[in-house]
């Protein structure tokens, strides 16, 4: 199979990899990458067991099991990148909650089903983007790879949030509410996923990332269409942003989810089975 | 040692073709078309494998099981490599494992109809879903879908209307 021999040597020599001045910089921007479907994953796992039926049970331990399997491709090539030995459970059990980069949209309580519903779609919206770009544009073979792989399943997530999405919002007046109550709570944290900082801009002027502000316009664009169809209020895209994730400023949710997912490895360091 | 005591490409490949997929066992790796490549650098046997999806839990005991195959026959030298890209598709699946997974009770893959992130808006302004898939029970196409995720990864739940029966659609991606 010649086609796939010259994949795998494009993937091989990527030079965006051995770009020593770039490294920092890439290893943070892969860490936010990791460590948002990292704790997404682990938000959205939390309801195994106790969704309100079976098949929304299985549909939500589905979504985070290709979540945890993008953080281990993410986390994997951010200590590939690092070179000090670190691997990609390394870095989310043995990382404490200032190190973490994930926005803070994906570590805030799952809530109800509304919140946990309307996060997973201005997130997939979100990601949705963020991954078709990676996959046709980025100028590192091994993240576009990556993006590519995972794009595939995200399609399905943001496939199923938007029709839940439309289906609660133009449900009962109960249904209405909750998502509009939700709509609200989440939405002074989407501001973060386009605020570029230092970053960003490097890894943007590198060819790796988009530029985030371009990616807004699309989102606002499919957010609005979703929700109009849902018969919800979307809020003022330029209002009031909760910033700091990216940077490791934390809400007080985070260090909760990390007392339970790092529990074993501080209590029993190097444990493994 | 002489190259040539070394089992053949060919004959690897047969040997994976024997081995089934932990989760569906009547398909084997090589129908699912997740065994990329296999070829020898050197001495040391090279076979590459590709995730179905990225967090199947799976991956590792298929990797696993593909190892003891080999040993078993005598392959001594040997390393996986997980390959990424392209990434695995359902239209890898070959035509025979179709076939067995309808006979299993899977409703094989309809190729071309993986979900773009846009998928269940053309469904819901349409009124129906686009996809019509066969009971791989009774035939009959009077189906409908119960959930887009279903008992591992790579399957949808769906439901026959006619014999009343659920099953499995093995999903496009």
């Amino acid at each position: 199979m010649p086609e796939v021999e010259t994949t795998a040597d494009v993937v091989a020599n990527d030079p965006i990899m051995t770009d020593a001045a770039l490294r920092p910089a890439f290893f943070e921007w892969l860490c936010r990458l990791g460590d948002n479907t990292l704790i997404l994953g682990h938000r959205t796992s939390e309801w195994c067991g106790h969704g309100p039926v079976l098949e929304e049970d299985i549909a939500l331990a589905n979504t985070a099991l290709d979540l945890i399997g993008h953080t281990q491709m993410w986390l994997g090539l951010a200590g590939e990148l690092e070179g000090e030995g670190r691997d990609a459970d390394t870095l989310a059990y043995l990382r404490d909650v200032m190190k973490f980069r994930n926005i803070l949209l994906v570590e805030l309580p799952k809530g109800d089903m509304a919140v946990t519903m309307m996060r997973e779609f201005l997130f997939d919206a979100y990601h949705h983007l963020l991954l078709t770009w990676l996959s046709s544009n980025s100028s590192s073979p091994r993240v576009a790879e990556i993006a590519a792989k995972a794009l595939k399943e995200v399609s399905y997530h943001l496939d199923r949030a938007s029709d839940i999405v439309v289906r609660l919002g133009d449900g009962t007046a109960e249904s209405h509410r909750r998502m509009q109550d939700a709509l609200e709570l989440l939405w002074p944290y989407t501001g973060e996923m386009f605020k570029a900082d230092e970053v960003d801009e490097r890894l943007s002027d590198a060819g790796v990332a988009p530029d985030l502000a371009h990616l807004r316009g699309a989102w606002e664009s499919n957010a609005r269409d979703i929700l109009e169809e849902a018969t919800l209020t979307m809020p003022d895209p330029a209002g009031y942003a909760h910033l700091g994730g990216k940077q490791g400023r934390h809400t007080e949710h985070l260090g909760f989810i990390l007392a339970e997912m790092q529990f074993l490895q501080r209590a029993y360091p190097g444990a493994s089975w | 040692m002489s190259t040539t005591l070394l089992p053949t490409i060919d004959e690897v490949w047969s040997w994976l073709a024997e081995v089934p997929d932990p989760e569906i066992p009547v398909v084997s790796v090589t129908e699912l078309g997740i065994v990329r490549d296999v070829r020898y650098e050197d001495e040391m046997l090279v076979v590459a494998v590709t995730p179905t999806y990225s967090g199947c839990p799976a991956t590792a005991v298929i990797d696993l099981m593909i190892e003891n195959k080999l040993r078993e026959m005598g392959v001594a030298d040997m390393r996986l490599e997980r390959r990424l890209s392209p990434p695995w598709t359902t239209d890898w699946v070959t035509k025979v494992a179709r076939e067995k997974l309808k006979a299993f009770g899977i409703a094989p893959p309809i190729d071309g109809t993986a979900s773009d992130g846009m998928s269940a808006k053309a469904a819901r302004l349409s009124g129906q879903n686009s996809l019509s898939v066969a009971c791989p029970r009774c035939g009959s196409i009077h189906t409908e879908r119960i959930s887009q995720f279903g008992s591992t990864p790579c399957k949808a739940a769906w439901r026959c209307k006619d014999c009343l029966e659920p099953f499995d659609y093995f999903k496009c991606i």
